[in-house]
């Protein structure tokens, strides 16, 4: 009869230099390869796993399924024609990438954003949080087999898509944010139905709280499950909930305030335990945290007035030579554009800092160690990757 | 851990009892009003400049010739087919279109199994969207190409009312370079300009601030540009695709900039025309105007040997003597002129043909002659007193003004026309008054009415500015006169100038009369052409309508050696003539190449 041993510590064995012997052929392991579809709702990669039993003895992340090559692609646009591309770099988060390349642009072209667009484009950044968020707890849920809560958040986040769409004509590409300011300001009545939509969140996440985060089944497998050491934090230039979860108070709307954030009044939400469920209570302050902020910016916002500044004809843009690098606080932590211009009307190298490829790549290979096999998924989702701002 | 969280999930349960929130019909789900879905494009007021298919950066957009859709000045007759396979709806296009014809409707939904219908022209392919009233426009404000265009400097009247001095100042680099950026480079201009001109191209010179290329695209296609311009009718600019969004490029004076820059002496250098290779062949013009200078430039670098005779003591024809020095400044004038005789042009001024030396003679001297004796005639309105000495035709006052000739103007003056050669000597007239009596009394009065006048809104303007008094709508009557001196002139009100088959038959008012103070007139109500010294060949000739000379392709008569241009053909305006000029010589070089 199959008995289990308790103690693994024999396994893998070692070489003298202290790598690890992980002979395939001698039937103690197992590779196995989770992806390239979804592993855990999170887009296309996949983890190269070693195992023995079901336990992960060694991970190696493979990206490259989603390479489109949108950096390059936008060496070779009008700065204007980079526009429609950038969304595309994180699907679930376009307006970050939106508002870093405008940012970018607007720095090295000295343009003035007027009032009003900062205050639109603070609102569609938190409402693209939101949304975002909102989209993550389903994966996560999911990874842990509660498969329920995610048709909850699937239908609030399609009540922030709604409101995207109300203020831009699109769902999930919002170009929204032309370098230069907005495209246009809220449309008639939009205040209204963003409070209901507020209101409906707020009761969707109580719901959600009580029945993810009261869970015993939940608690059971994410407590003390993928534990980021603090001292990774710098190691692997983790940022945004991923270091708050393990008490590091990193994010850039605080740090190096930008747009309307100075005049804001909120505070990010910090963890101590760096394990799944901290995270994901992070994660869960931060969306109550962006349900008040959302509030607070619609209020603002100017209800008339210049929303794009004067710009030259976008079709001879000349950008003059220089470089810059622009951040923002995503939902997955430090969203950046490093952008350099020669001079001429197309961009020299745009170059997108997405937290997803420390996250999803490095951090992830060093936690699947030891890890059970179900748990990687749920581990995965933890890190919050979007695989393609990795491969943009 | 605790026994609550064992309990807390069960909280879910009651989602049992609630509505859900499935759409039941998708089909009737409707976007939103600024919904981003497919293209409408309104075809009757799109011009098919192609500025959505230049900013889209999938190249979705092409644009189709369309059944129906003619070409035509200021419409390309394309418009745009979107290939829904690589749009993005990103709506850039919508934003920068510069009619606003292309928007997008609210509809979203596509059922269909050829992939061949996912590419159609909205507006033209009928849609069930294409009467939807929602969708994404363009939002006031948003502005992706600056539609206003950078004033032009120009002197304050109380600078230029008694001044010969050229009264508009010229771009600075910095004005023009902003000006040049507003191009879309559609290229409607280049369509229209009778010289096809590569507008875009050199707007684009401007733009890099690459002046010397700019000169090369300008002689490519005009070797007139000082004088284009200065006073060129800008067609281009009537058809500017931006005129439908803001104000349209100032192309003419653009074009002046470029030239303005560029040293006279820099020009053969710059031009690669140090050093020509004769072939030979004489070529014979007549006429030193635009079309005659035209002509002799491009025949010039082709190798002719060219002599033009003039009947005038200068060359440039109706530019130098119809056109006074503050609009059209003489140095400018001998800048373009100089150029082109320095390619080894000869001129024989003083010689008219038909007098002095006659076309049977040129005939036998030179292997082909090409035409452009212009519009030097006026014409009188033949009402009672015009015979009168102090009655003059505006041509003959301007040609007297170029010449320095001193006229003898009169305190108070009538001027008859409302063209803008009518302006030209109002205006002349005023700062004649203004330097001899220190005050203006010039009125200009013509039957058409304000909003008819043929001269340009900006002539109108200057003229009252400089103090000119201008009263359109009046139809001359009488003359009166009075111990053989002119009193003024008696007017009734017009109503109509041409009648119901569109012929010139003006209707008066006659209830409604007027008198205009005057001791001098002047009619300025349009040229004629004297073409007498082709009587001898006439028979040979073929005339089209108004006397007018038949040519066939590149200006070339019945008679094969025999080329005619210019205002005599048609126009009147410079840039036609330059246009006819160049294809008069390739007309004559194809004449010639095979003799």
């Amino acid at each position: 009869m199959f008995k289990f041993e308790e103690d693994r510590s024999k396994y893998p064995e070692k070489n003298p230099d202290g790598t690890n012997i992980m002979d395939l052929e001698s039937g103690k392991y197992t590779k196995i390869w989770q992806g390239p579809i979804h592993p855990g709702m999170t887009g296309n990669m996949s983890l190269e796993l070693i195992i023995q039993g079901d336990e992960v003895m060694d991970c190696k992340t493979h990206v490259g399924y989603l390479h489109r090559g949108f950096e390059k692609l936008m060496e070779r646009r009008k700065f204007i024609q980079c526009f429609p591309i950038c969304v595309r770099i994180a699907v679930p988060e376009p307006d970050f990438n939106e508002y870093c390349f405008a940012a970018t642009i607007e720095e090295l072209a000295g343009i003035q954003v007027p009032d009003a667009a900062e205050w639109m484009r603070t609102l569609l950044l938190e409402m693209s949080r939101l949304q975002s968020y909102l989209a993550w707890i389903g994966g996560q849920s999911s990874s842990f087999g509660m498969g329920l809560i995610s048709q909850w958040t699937t239908w609030a986040r399609d009540l922030v898509l709604d409101r995207f769409e109300e203020i831009s004509g699109g769902r999930v590409y919002h170009m929204h944010m032309l370098p230069g300011g907005v495209r246009s300001l809220l449309p008639y009545g939009f205040e209204a139905r963003m409070k209901d939509t507020l209101e409906k969140i707020s009761q969707v996440m109580a719901d959600v709280e009580k029945v993810m985060f009261n869970n015993s089944v939940f608690k059971t497998r994410a407590v003390g499950l993928g534990y980021i050491d603090p001292l990774w934090v710098e190691e692997y230039g983790i940022t945004g909930p991923n270091a708050r979860g393990a008490g590091i108070a990193k994010d850039v709307r605080k740090d190096y305030p930008y747009l309307k954030y100075a005049d804001l009044d909120f505070e990010a939400a910090v963890g101590t335990d760096s394990d799944v469920f901290t995270r994901a209570d992070v994660r869960r302050r931060d969306i109550l945290t962006t349900i008040d902020l959302i509030g607070q910016i619609v209020e603002k916002v100017p209800k008339s007035g210049e929303f794009m500044a004067e710009v030259p004809n976008v079709l001879h843009w000349k950008i003059p030579k220089g470089q810059t690098y622009i951040r923002s606080e995503c939902t997955r932590g430090e969203y950046g554009y490093y952008t350099v211009t020669d001079g001429s009307g197309y961009p020299r190298r745009i170059n997108v800092r997405g937290p997803s490829y420390t996250h999803a790549i490095a951090l992830m290979e060093r936690m699947a160690i030891n890890l059970n096999i179900a748990d990687t998924a749920g581990v995965m989702s933890s890190l919050h990757t979007y695989p393609p701002e990795v491969e943009r | 851990m605790s026994f609550k969280d064992v309990l807390m999930p069960f909280t879910a349960w009651k989602y049992l009892v609630k509505e859900p929130v499935n759409i039941q019909k998708p089909d009737e789900v409707q976007g939103a009003p600024r919904y981003r879905g497919f293209h409408k494009n309104q075809v009757d007021v799109c011009i098919g400049c192609g500025t959505c298919e230049e900013i889209c950066q999938n190249a979705a957009i092409d644009m189709m010739p369309v059944d129906g859709i003619e070409t035509k000045d200021g419409d390309s007759g394309l418009r745009p087919l979107i290939d829904y396979g690589r749009c993005c709806w990103c709506a850039l296009c919508v934003d920068i279109c510069t009619t606003n014809s292309l928007t997008l409707s609210n509809s979203f939904k596509w059922n269909g199994t050829d992939g061949d219908d996912f590419r159609f022209i909205p507006g033209v392919d009928k849609k069930y969207w294409d009467d939807d009233n929602l969708g994404y426009v363009k939002a006031d404000g948003l502005n992706l190409n600056p539609v206003e265009r950078v004033e032009m400097g120009e002197l304050h009247p109380v600078d230029r009312d008694k001044s010969f001095v050229e009264m508009i100042t010229g771009y600075s680099k910095e004005q023009a370079q902003k000006e040049a950026d507003r191009c879309v480079e559609c290229g409607l201009c280049t369509a229209t300009c009778p010289a096809h001109m590569g507008i875009p191209e050199y707007i684009k010179a401007v733009r890099e601030d690459d002046m010397e290329e700019g000169l090369r695209i300008l002689y490519e296609t005009n070797p007139l540009p000082e004088i284009c311009g200065r006073i060129c009718t800008h067609k281009c600019e009537t058809v500017c695709s931006i005129n439908h969004k803001g104000d349209p490029l100032s192309i003419r004076w653009l074009k002046r900039y470029i030239a303005d820059q560029v040293p006279a002496d820099k020009y053969k250098e710059i031009l690669g025309t140090d050093k020509i290779q004769g072939n030979g062949k004489k070529v014979a013009i007549i006429g030193a105007g635009p079309a005659g200078l035209s002509a002799a430039h491009y025949l010039a670098l082709m190798g002719y040997s060219v002599k033009i005779y003039e009947t005038l003591k200068g060359p440039g024809g109706m530019v130098r003597y119809g056109i006074p020095e503050y609009r059209m400044p003489y140095d400018q004038i001998d800048k373009d002129i100089d150029y082109i005789l320095s390619l080894g042009v000869e001129v024989q001024y003083n010689t008219r043909v038909g007098e002095d030396i006659q076309l049977e003679d040129l005939e036998k001297d030179y292997d082909a002659v090409f035409s452009a004796t212009g519009l030097h005639l006026g014409r009188s309105t033949g009402v009672s007193g015009a015979d009168n000495e102090r009655v003059y035709q505006s041509i003959e006052l301007l040609r007297k003004v170029t010449d320095g000739e001193e006229i003898d103007v009169a305190e108070k003056i009538v001027v008859i026309g409302g063209g803008n050669v009518a302006m030209d000597i109002t205006r002349t007239l005023a700062r004649l008054q203004n330097q001899k009596y220190g005050k203006v009394n010039v009125l200009a009065t013509c039957l058409e009415s304000e909003e008819a006048m043929p001269a340009d809104d900006e002539e109108v303007i200057e003229a009252r500015e400089e103090k000119a008094v201008i009263d359109p709508g009046w139809g001359p009557q009488e003359i009166e006169i009075k111990d053989g001196k002119i009193t003024g002139l008696h007017v009734t009100k017009c109503l109509a100038i041409f009648d119901e088959e569109g012929k010139f038959n003006p209707k008066f008012d006659t209830d409604q009369k007027k008198f205009f103070e005057a001791d001098m007139i002047v009619e300025s109500i349009g040229q004629g052409m004297d073409i007498k010294y082709t009587d001898k060949i006439k028979d040979k000739l073929e005339f089209g309508p108004r006397g007018r000379i038949a040519v066939g392709k590149n200006f070339q008569s019945k008679l094969p050696w025999f080329f005619v241009g210019g205002d005599i053909i048609e126009g009147p305006d410079v840039i036609h003539g330059i246009a006819n000029g160049h294809k008069a010589a390739i007309g004559i070089d194809n004449f010639l190449k095979d003799k």
